[in-house]
């Protein structure tokens, strides 16, 4: 932990907090008061970007439990977020319900799918658990688009406008601000679930599961609870996605994505919650990037030139971070702030 | 009953698409422990360079192929020697997602080279048709046969006969064990991804010429990784007789299944992945594989 000179814990609830110094809650004021005021001064497309950027991070803190921190690789979260976003569209379209109800129950519904094709990482881990899970985004695409009288199969399905305490939920800065609260909402959770007796649990799987279990971790049981907890974050992070475009279409989760999260997870740092921020956004500006430049390039290489880039930049991001630092930007900011932290020693 | 030969045979080309792709990722795999995700890229850079040397450059076909095997030797020495040797040691995690993003930078430049279209050079290469009675045979798997026979009795060959040979064999089996004995590792490594370049890559040459190329030639290799856990991740025999038996039980399925399907199948796109879901829980080393016991 880099903490400032002169910091003591007196005692345990101290030493366990969240926020040791005043001048860490006067930055995180300050981070939260930037944030709130995005709508006033950012352009329609940038307040876009932000939203979905809050929806990744949504998600990935999902996928930061369960890979990150308990070790069980998931290349099929963006199935998982499809799970999510077609519960939520089913639940208010068709059934009716609240966007209050319809949203955890988007989750639940995604964390229950999860869990069921969570049930081969009892017996498979490393390379054969990957392939589970991609084989798990396969499956539920096709389901999906096989269930025409339920999911509108590949028309999709539209969504209504969603009310909040009798409020409706229209418009970029409403949604925003939607996203916000649930993001940083996601991001506390997460960071307290890895505190707990569970969180606690994930990371010894992580580390050596066998030594895991001889201590007393039930592995059943916590494997299945990572998968639960990380495809609920999933699940919140589709259905909201599929609120803000008011359609789900199976095209709005392509495979690629899970590919995305899990560089994410590379460039920010594994199990590491601030660093599931960090990936989110360098990865997220990366592809900006690329689409900002691709139309210029595009007259010199041929038209699909964006396309390609937003392939290449974040394929290269996590190669160099693989490479030279492979333990992600929260290490490298780690170093950094420890360093002027303790200066002038 | 011509239906479903007819079923079979054009199965039998698509295993041996897939086998083609699985005997790649099993030599990386058998010597150097490392999953490379990006064989079916291989196939598709492949295509794309038989495209460019011989139907924009009018290459005659000798050269066009000495061509092509010399850039794919460059490009797996340079894949492994700047992406995969730092990563010596490091989680499965890091390897599997190195070789997920070079296939990221190469479909991405694919596309920035090519346009990612659909091209075909069909006129180029001499066409090779067969008929048995009423089935016609693809040149697909004629092509897939013959050069799967070839690399299968080169590496056969070569694994048993040479030296070189005796030592991927060796490093597979315990690399520590290999470097004391004075073997280069490395070596060994940067072996085993030149000839996987170069069996992806004359694949790749020899199917653009048959049925054109185009990006979702890459999706294929997730496909083909069904085939790798169904045969095995370390046989080479596994991988041919696990290809042909998917291709052919997907196009069963898709051919039969499908009009029973609520809504239009689509089946052939899912089927290898509900096999690799199904081997996964009941025998997770495949039908060949090597079974290793973990010990604390």
């Amino acid at each position: 932990m880099g903490l400032p000179s002169g910091t003591f814990a007196q005692d345990y609830a101290q030493d366990m907090g969240l926020m040791r110094t005043k001048a860490q809650w006067g930055f995180m004021g300050l981070l939260l008061v930037f944030l709130a005021t995005i709508p006033l001064w950012a352009s329609d497309s940038n307040l876009t970007t932000a939203t979905i950027i809050g929806i990744t991070i949504i998600s990935v803190h999902g996928l930061n439990i369960l890979t990150g921190n308990c070790g069980l690789v998931s290349m099929g979260h963006s199935g998982f977020m499809m799970v999510g976003g077609y519960a939520m569209a089913i639940l208010s379209a068709k059934a009716g319900l609240p966007f209050w109800a319809a949203l955890p129950a988007a989750g639940l519904i995604a964390g229950m799918v999860g869990v069921l094709f969570g049930l081969p990482s009892l017996r498979i881990k490393g390379f054969y658990l990957i392939m589970a899970t991609v084989s798990a985004y396969f499956i539920i695409h096709w389901l999906i688009l096989q269930f025409r009288d339920l999911t509108g199969g590949t028309d999709g399905l539209s969504v209504p406008t969603a009310t909040l305490f009798g409020l409706a939920i229209k418009g970029k800065v409403t949604y925003f601000y939607l996203v916000l609260v649930l993001a940083v909402l996601a991001t506390l959770v997460a960071k307290n679930i890895l505190r707990t007796r569970a969180g606690r649990a994930f990371v010894a799987i992580r580390d050596n599961d066998l030594a895991a279990e001889v201590m007393g971790v039930n592995l059943w049981g916590y494997r299945l609870q990572a998968f639960f907890i990380g495809c609920v974050f999933a699940g919140v992070a589709g259905a909201l996605s599929v609120q803000y475009y008011s359609y789900a279409n199976v095209e709005q989760f392509p495979f690629f994505d899970s590919v995305w999260f899990l560089g994410m997870l590379i460039v920010g740092g594994m199990g590491s919650t601030s660093g599931v921020i960090y990936g989110v956004l360098a990865i997220k500006l990366l592809q900006l990037l690329a689409t900002k430049i691709g139309p210029s390039l595009a007259e010199v290489v041929n038209p699909q030139a964006a396309v390609g880039l937003s392939l290449i930049l974040p394929s290269l991001a996590i190669i160099l971070f693989l490479i030279f630092a492979p333990r992600g930007i929260e290490h490298i900011w780690g170093r950094f702030r420890g360093y002027y932290q303790a200066w002038p020693f | 009953m011509t239906f479903f030969f007819q079923l079979t045979i054009t199965g039998l080309a698509l295993g041996m698409m897939y086998a083609l792709i699985a005997i790649g990722f099993v030599i990386i795999f058998k010597s150097s422990k490392a999953f490379n995700i990006a064989q079916g890229h291989f196939v598709m850079v492949g295509g794309y360079l038989g495209y460019t040397f011989l139907a924009v450059l009018h290459l005659p076909v000798w050269l066009a192929i000495i061509a092509v095997i010399a850039v794919a030797v460059v490009m797996g020495a340079v894949i492994e020697r700047l992406a995969l040797r730092p990563l010596v040691g490091q989680p499965v995690l890091a390897v599997i997602m190195m070789t997920i993003a070079l296939a990221g930078v190469l479909e991405g430049l694919a596309i920035l080279f090519w346009g990612g279209e659909y091209k075909t050079y069909h006129d180029v290469l001499p066409a090779i048709t067969l008929k048995l009675g009423a089935i016609s045979v693809p040149p697909e798997s004629l092509i897939g046969l013959i050069v799967s026979t070839i690399v299968v009795t080169l590496l056969v060959l070569m694994f048993r006969y040479t030296k070189i040979g005796l030592a991927m064999r060796a490093t597979a089996e315990d690399e520590q064990v290999t470097r004391s004995a004075g073997i280069q590792a490395t070596m060994v490594y940067a072996l085993a991804w030149v000839i996987a370049a170069v069996v992806g890559v004359v694949g790749g040459v020899l199917l653009g010429g048959v049925s054109g190329v185009s990006i979702a030639m890459s999706e294929i290799g997730l496909k083909a990784l069904a085939v790798v856990i169904l045969g095995g991740l370390d046989s080479i025999g596994g991988a041919i007789f696990a290809g042909l038996m998917l291709g052919i039980m997907e196009n069963l399925a898709a051919g039969y299944l499908d009009p029973l399907m609520p809504s239009g199948g689509g089946l052939a796109g899912v089927f290898p992945f509900i096999v690799m879901i199904l081997v996964l829980m009941i025998k997770p080393h495949g039908l060949f594989g090597l079974k290793r016991i973990e010990r604390v």
